[in-house]
């Protein structure tokens, strides 16, 4: 784009008195340019400073543990053994959670607002929906400990168990919890929090990227009859699908990375059980808990987990490019 | 005909679905909003906004939380918001393709999703242990960091948005690059980089996290950012996990607090938005 | 400058017989978080008499004994006690600050505060995943008359690293061979059994939440959260329920004297109604500060606290130092801070 922009600039023929003015202008292109330059390459001097004390720090837990840190249930304080693989684990279900409830539910409320919504409600539910992110984390903890874990572990997790939990394959995700009892903390107590957590974040980049598609290419669709779904699902997601994976990654960041809503709720214990309704760990809240009183070889493991997360978060993001690539090379083969 | 029945099932499916999904995400806003104005809003009196944070048993406030927030907030976005609207202007408009531009987005990317404990921590190598003591500059720049990601993907999405035959008309009127940005392309995405911004400050405001380690909190007032400061996140924090029932109350009122301030940015900052256009 | 202000000090000193330690209005402190209701109230009491705000932040044992290394802070507080050997490696010194009592809660229907009874074997048993059931011969042994569930238990601990726990696993590893085997003590452990809550908060509302549920919390979120505390069998064969008064015993029956540096474990104490699993929170500062005139401060702030401050700690569910304790850790300032202004503090 900048090549098609510099080009135009070129082909126009400037008269003989704008060229001082010109030349100043091209200095303040210049320094514009180079400043912006200078601003994103602060930012990767912003993570190459993060990882390398993530890096730094985490060393003496890899020399000590070598791979298997990475796989190793075990975190023992006191033994001075520690591996990462239930928090990590623990990490993924979780944030796998919040997207497989969180993605839809933002969908529908973005698809609401932006197409359904008569036009003095889209404010209001826009606003609403964004508050639900000025809610600060702590509270989602507090309120999902003393409100929702206790509502949840009368009333939806009997259900999930006498249904889901006789499904064959699924079944096992979904059995009644021995450690965490009637609780209601529980990984998938956290996963639907984080949810909550992740929706405005994700609707309100849905709405904004859906709000932008011009009217004419939808009402040319409603025009040749199309139904709202059509239009949503053929035109305006199409057009808006970069804004779209964008709010979802911004979403899916956030789940993988919060902390103190999480370890109220997840319970906190280190091990990696089969059912989605027992304690589990996330590393982030696995931090949060230990890194204040941790020294020595347990504060390597856990600055090694932070880099794991760090890790994660970046096979994410890559897969999600190729993902985006994919989308786009098979759209610009529908089109020829 | 049948195939037309057909579509307009889907789509009453899928409408009703989406309806519904706008209410959980209502009921769970209901909710939430419920117990913090039952827990808050009882508490919420003068006394509140000028007195300070008081010991358990005693009558107080979070006077010097609030405005230790206020300044720590304000610092970060005032620092955050310029490096992250430039970086992303340079994504947009100079850097659309190219080896560089793409490790920045990645990077960002995986800034974005940086756990804010890490970032605290960060920080606090970086500055509270050089300067030797935690610092409301120390938080700033926790907050700050957090801040320059949201701004910049946000930035930078807007801009793409807006469409080429604007600029491209800026350009032929013989408008410098520069000039272009500045005046046609981020008055047209105003409104998108406006969200981004109000996004971040939405997020920093409720971080515990990153200030922990640097900001740490301050049980009387000041205004000096270069000690340790009060906040209103560490202070329902640890007044939330406190047993004294008045610290609790406390805590949910300052919680309350919180979500009307952010709430109140939003509508702020929208309502300003339409009267500009 | 630092010579000359302390010339100044000492001058003072001895024109007036009083420290004026007039710069310094603001004293930093960071630590453990058990003490923090205290130290707030103390420290709002004092600037209200004093002018001088001491401002302490909660940030956990570990973080605070961290912090006054890397000297962010004048003073660091810890729950554990660090050995003579690791303060004498930075130069610091330590000194109890006030008492409190951790406590084994439950929430069983029908059960109420100090009804249930427990001996060593059987709190250790239940930690260690050997007894799971509520109406469990052993436990069934220890409380006639009492009708027991026939209920799972749901072990309930910290999930953070803390304090609390390296007390509660410290009097385990005493009490329970087994325990020291094969868990060992620490801040944080590796448990056998349970799901962690975070914070006291967080292990007593699980607590309160399951029905069946036995945790340990510090003394105070007990009282608040009207938990079910559990008697304790002590180390002379007597049930005795968490008090002030049996904190108390606990601290008054250890041998204080014969500590270094105060280093000792008040757990499984020896007094006849001394509360088994009882500690002291600690104060770390530097024996030759880099500024005097900070750390006096601090130590200013602790002897008016203790003078002045023994109600409120008891209306927090504190245990003050006793009187001889307190001239004891005095005294050590003393022989140990290098300080011109100490000798002034305590007078």
């Amino acid at each position: 784009m900048s090549n098609s922009i510099e080009s135009a600039i070129n082909e126009v023929d400037i008269p003989m008195p704008m060229e001082r003015s010109s030349r100043r202008f091209a200095l303040g292109d210049l320094a514009f340019r180079w400043t912006a330059l200078f601003f994103a390459f602060l930012v990767l001097l912003l993570l190459a400073g993060i990882i390398f004390m993530l890096v730094q720090g985490a060393m003496p837990a890899f020399k000590a543990f070598g791979l298997d840190f990475l796989t190793n249930e075990t975190w023992n304080p006191v033994k001075d053994e520690y591996g990462a693989w239930a928090p990590m684990m623990g990490t993924l279900i979780a944030a796998l959670i919040a997207m497989i409830i969180g993605l839809p539910l933002s969908f529908g409320i973005a698809i609401f607002i932006t197409e359904m919504a008569p036009q003095w409600l889209k404010r209001p539910v826009g606003t609403a929906i964004e508050l639900l992110a000025a809610v600060p984390s702590i509270i989602y903890g507090m309120w999902g400990l003393f409100f929702f874990a206790p509502f949840f572990a009368k009333n939806i997790q009997p259900v999930l168990v006498a249904t889901l939990g006789n499904v064959p394959l699924i079944g096992a995700l979904f059995q009644m919890p021995l450690v965490g009892g009637a609780s209601g903390v529980s990984v998938l107590t956290a996963g639907i929090i984080l949810a909550l957590m992740i929706v405005p974040f994700m609707a309100s980049v849905m709405r904004d990227v859906f709000d932008i598609v011009p009217s004419v290419l939808k009402e040319s669709a409603y025009g040749i009859g199309a139904t709202t779904w059509e239009v949503v699902w053929n035109v305006v997601l199409p057009y808006t699908k970069a804004g779209v994976v964008g709010g979802v990654m911004l979403g899916l960041g956030r789940a993988l990375g919060e902390t103190m809503a999480v370890t109220f709720v997840i319970g906190n214990a280190t091990v990696l059980a089969t059912s989605l309704l027992e304690p589990g760990n996330t590393i982030a809240a696995k931090l949060a808990n230990e890194f204040n009183e941790a020294d020595g070889l347990q504060m390597d493991s856990l600055v090694a987990m932070g880099l794991i997360l760090f890790v994660i978060t970046f096979i994410v993001l890559i897969l999600s490019k190729l993902m985006l690539m994919r989308l786009a090379a098979t759209q610009e083969g529908r089109k020829t | 005909m049948e195939l037309y029945t057909r579509r307009r099932l889907i789509n009453r499916i899928n409408m009703t679905a989406s309806v519904l999904t706008t209410l959980v995400g209502l009921f769970f806003l209901a909710w939430i909003l419920t117990v913090l104005v039952m827990k808050g809003v009882s508490v919420i009196n003068w006394d509140l906004f000028t007195q300070m944070t008081p010991p358990p048993g005693g009558q107080g406030g979070i006077a010097n939380a609030l405005i230790g927030s206020l300044m720590l907030t304000l610092a970060a976005v005032v620092i955050g918001t310029p490096i992250g609207i430039l970086a992303g202007t340079y994504l947009a408009e100079y850097g659309k393709r190219g080896a560089f531009p793409e490790i920045v987005r990645t990077i960002n990317d995986v800034l974005l999703s940086a756990p804010s404990i890490i970032i605290g921590v960060f920080v606090y190598e970086l500055i509270v242990i050089r300067q030797g003591h935690y610092s409301g500059w120390a938080g700033a720049v926790a907050l700050a960091i957090i801040v320059i990601p949201v701004v910049l993907r946000t930035t930078e999405n807007m801009l793409k948005l807006v469409p080429t035959p604007m600029r491209e008309a800026a350009a032929a009127l013989g408008a410098p690059q520069w000039m272009v940005i500045m005046q046609v392309v981020y008055k047209a995405a105003l409104a998108g980089m406006v969200t981004g911004v109000i996004l971040a400050t939405a997020r920093i405001t409720g971080e515990t996290a990153p200030l922990l380690f640097t900001a740490l909190n301050n049980q009387f007032w000041t205004l000096n950012m270069n000690e340790p400061i009060a906040n209103l996140p560490v202070v329902i924090f640890q007044f939330a996990m406190s047993p004294y029932d008045d610290w609790r109350e406390l805590a949910w009122a300052a919680a309350l607090l919180i979500t009307v301030l952010v709430l109140g940015m939003n509508i702020l900052a929208r309502s300003l938005l339409r009267g500009h256009k | 400058m630092t010579m000359f202000r302390m010339t100044l000090i000492a001058g003072a000193v001895l024109a007036a017989g009083a420290v004026q330690a007039a710069e310094v209005t603001t004293i930093n402190g960071a630590g453990a978080t058990f003490p923090y209701p205290i130290y707030a109230k103390w420290a709002e009491a004092y600037n209200k008499e004093t002018g001088v705000k001491l401002n302490y932040q909660s940030i956990g044992s570990g973080g605070g004994v961290k912090q006054i290394i890397a000297k962010t802070v004048d003073f660091g507080a810890s729950d554990d006690a660090l050995s003579p050997e690791k303060l004498a490696e930075h130069g610091m010194t330590q000194f109890p600050a006030v008492m409190g009592a951790v406590v084994p809660v439950v929430n069983l229907a029908g059960i109420e505060a100090n009804q249930l009874k427990m001996d060593q074997e059987v709190l250790a048993d239940i930690y260690l995943g050997k007894i799971t059931k509520w109406n469990d011969p052993k436990i069934a042994a220890l409380n006639p008359g009492v009708a027991l569930p026939d209920k799972l238990i749901s072990v309930v601990r910290r999930s953070d690293g803390s304090g609390t726990t390296a007390v509660f696993t410290n009097y385990l590893a005493k009490i329970s061979p087994e325990w020291k085997e094969k868990v060992g003590e620490g801040k944080a452990v590796n448990w056998p059994v349970g799901m962690g809550g975070k914070g006291n908060e967080g292990v007593a509302s699980y607590v309160k939440q399951i029905d069946g549920a036995i945790g340990y919390v510090e003394s105070a979120y007990a009282k608040q959260n009207k938990l079910a505390t559990v008697q304790m069998k002590n180390k002379a064969g007597n049930y005795v329920s968490v008090s002030s008064k049996s904190t108390a015993a606990a601290a008054a029956s250890a041998d204080w004297k014969g500590a270094t540096d105060f280093y000792l474990w008040l757990t499984d104490a020896p007094g006849a109604d001394a509360w088994p699993i009882a500690n002291q929170t600690n104060i770390l500062v530097y024996k030759e500060p880099n500024d005097c005139a900070r750390t006096e401060a601090v130590l200013k702030f602790f002897d008016w606290s203790w003078k002045h401050g023994a109600k409120m700690a008891e209306e927090l569910e504190y245990v003050p130092l006793p009187k001889e304790l307190v001239e004891q850790v005095e005294a050590s300032w003393k022989a140990n801070i290098k300080c011109e202004g100490v000798a002034a503090i305590i007078k």
